[in-house]
């Protein structure tokens, strides 16, 4: 368990139907289960797939109340690359902002106005596609935020799949686990 | 006494769903609309599923929703509804009918917004809009503040013969995940014990009765004089209640937090002693707010922020949990002595000089403080409360000028 003296803020961005919501709720469930506080919630604009959506998520040690959108991320995830033309989504990032970007292309092609040392690119994608069989990389790229955040361990990700993904069966769920299981062991 | 103290992370129409499922209701009917639809579709699914055992009547629109849970409640046993929106307002005639025959029915308002134009997100403007109905209203901050209103609710719906409306805010609350205590139905069930109708007050046919007659000029007025007093006197058992709540079932509310000098059904004070600015709020925002004040009063913080320090210092946060009965005595013991009170609200009364909340506000300080009163509106159609706009809205208050603000950009 990672010791953090300062609430941590994590900010997703994807297009409506690649699980963005899902994944905000994700990392809260696994934060508690780590026991931490934690917070996720949705900020839709238009509720129609392919629309960039945003959603949130805090980690702390004390009570979280505030309830206010992430102005200045901690963490960045980029569900979708091509948002990076479309939306501006380091907008409130600071020079310590990590980014996780879900995209085949290497480092130094990805245009995001962040140091090149904050930035990891995954390929998320690909992985889905190999072992969860549909281009839903939303668990995926979480595999890839808890080794390189250090705020959730697998273990705690793994059972927030399990609590999230109760209804969608057995498959669904080893499938999601064995996704981000490789995304985190990808991961530097 | 053994208690289930364990913490879940939920969804906060789930946690509502999951307290209600405990309460154990006798009839739920309701008619989905964004977004307090994942509360009755985790209701059907717990029916569905044989984890609960009330009858859940689906309804072909809100009007209905509301007429099926009045005509069951009529007949002495424990209902549920939810709705938000437009939803409330197709229910507006059967609410204010609720309240006149005096059924203890219980709704959830998960608070929307208003068309035209059209929005699906968080404000306050459905609830205000009946907030002349009759029933107690009560707003959370927070799931756990949710799960406790609606625990409390019933007590004091089948104890005053008064409907309750527990409003939580849209989105804001409904959708989001953050930890929550569910007590069981055993723990509530020691708060809360089975509903017993009082006798010739209920529909039974083997003692006929008839509900909400015709009452001509002789008699109308001193009906609706008796619950105006009977709304107006649940104010002590809401504390009351409170407090047998917080006693039977620990855990079910919040600790106190540090700052927080007052807490009860009706209120919560959070801020300095004798705070020079007050400001007032209902709901989930007022999370955000004590964020806000703890920067204010913290020079450090303030200083390191490049904030106005002197500015900012001595601000408290007065939460109004209880809308109706409007709890004015309590409210103006924390705001006698302020200079500066920022009512922020997310409704509008449209043609009137302050908003719906900052004219109750200024309604009980009549007379009573010279602090200067100012209506901020805030968070209309879900435009995010941002601790910015408190921030100005802090140094606003401190302003000659005493008109209604809209604050929605800083």
């Amino acid at each position: 368990m990672s010791n953090h003296k300062t609430m941590k803020q994590i900010r997703i961005h994807g297009r409506g139907g690649q699980g963005v919501v899902t994944a905000a709720e994700l990392i809260a469930i696994a934060a508690f289960y780590e026991g931490h506080t934690s917070q996720a919630f949705p900020s839709f604009g238009v509720e129609r797939t392919g629309a960039p959506i945003e959603a949130f998520a805090r980690i702390d040690d004390k009570p979280i109340r505030t309830r206010e959108h992430i102005y200045r991320p901690d963490f960045l995830i980029i569900q979708d690359a091509t948002l990076l033309l479309a939306v501006d989504v380091a907008k409130g990032c600071n020079p310590k902002t990590i980014a996780i970007i879900n995209t085949a292309k290497p480092k130094a092609e990805i245009k995001i106005n962040l140091p090149m040392e904050n930035i990891h690119a995954i390929d998320a994608t690909k992985i889905a596609l190999e072992e969860i069989g549909k281009n839903i990389v939303n668990t995926v790229i979480l595999g890839a935020f808890a080794k390189t955040s250090g705020l959730i361990s697998l273990k705690s990700l793994e059972k927030a799949i399990k609590q999230k993904f109760s209804e969608k069966g057995e498959e669904i769920i080893s499938k999601n686990i064995k996704a981000i299981t490789r995304a985190y062991n990808l991961t530097k | 006494m053994k208690i289930s103290q364990k913490s879940q992370i939920l969804e906060g129409s789930n946690a509502i769903a999951e307290v209600i499922k405990n309460i154990r209701p006798a009839v739920v009917s309701a008619y989905p609309i964004t977004p307090q639809t994942h509360i009755v579709e985790d209701l059907a699914k717990m029916k569905a599923d044989g984890q609960a055992d009330f009858e859940y009547i689906r309804a072909e629109s809100e009007f209905a929703a509301a007429s099926i849970v009045a005509g069951a409640s009529a007949t002495g046993v424990r209902v549920y509804t939810a709705t938000s929106s437009q939803g409330l307002l197709l229910m507006a005639e059967v609410i204010f009918n609720i309240a006149g025959m005096r059924l203890p029915v219980v709704l959830t308002c998960a608070n929307r917004g208003v068309s035209a134009p059209i929005t699906i997100w968080n404000d306050h403007q459905d609830a205000m809009t009946v907030r002349d109905a009759g029933w107690i209203m009560f707003f959370a901050e927070n799931h756990q503040e949710a799960v406790e209103q609606h625990i409390l609710a019933y007590k004091l719906a089948e104890s005053l013969k008064l409907p309750v409306m527990v409003n939580i805010d849209g989105f804001v609350l409904t959708h989001s995940y953050e930890s929550v205590i569910i007590p069981t139905a055993k723990e509530i069930k020691r708060f809360l014990p089975d509903y017993k109708p009082t006798k010739d007050e209920y529909l039974d046919i083997k003692n006929p009765i008839s509900l909400g007659t015709f009452a001509a000029p002789p008699y109308y007025m001193e009906i609706r004089e008796q619950l105006y007093r009977d709304l107006m006197n649940a104010e002590n058992k809401i504390n009351e209640e409170y407090q047998k709540l917080a006693k039977a079932i620990p855990g079910v509310i919040k600790p106190k937090e540090k700052m927080t000098k007052i807490n009860d059904g009706l209120i919560e004070y959070y801020g300095p002693s004798n705070p020079k600015t007050v400001l007032i709020a209902m709901g989930s925002m007022v999370g955000t707010i004590k964020d806000v004040i703890d920067e204010a009063n913290s020079n450090w913080l303030a200083k390191k922020m490049g904030l106005p320090t002197v500015a900012l210092a001595k601000v408290g946060v007065l939460k109004i949990k209880c809308f109706r009965p409007f709890p004015a005595d309590a409210i103006l013991k924390i705001i006698k002595n302020a200079r500066y009170v920022g009512v922020l609200e997310k409704a509008v009364s449209l043609g009137a000089t302050e908003g719906p909340l900052a004219i109750e506000i200024k309604t009980a300080a009549h007379n009573q403080t010279k602090a200067k009163i100012q209506s901020f509106i805030v968070g209309l159609g879900g435009r995010d409360v941002t601790k910015d706009m408190i921030k100005k809205i802090i140094i606003e208050v401190k302003k000659k000028d005493d008109k209604i603000k809209f604050i929605g950009k800083v």
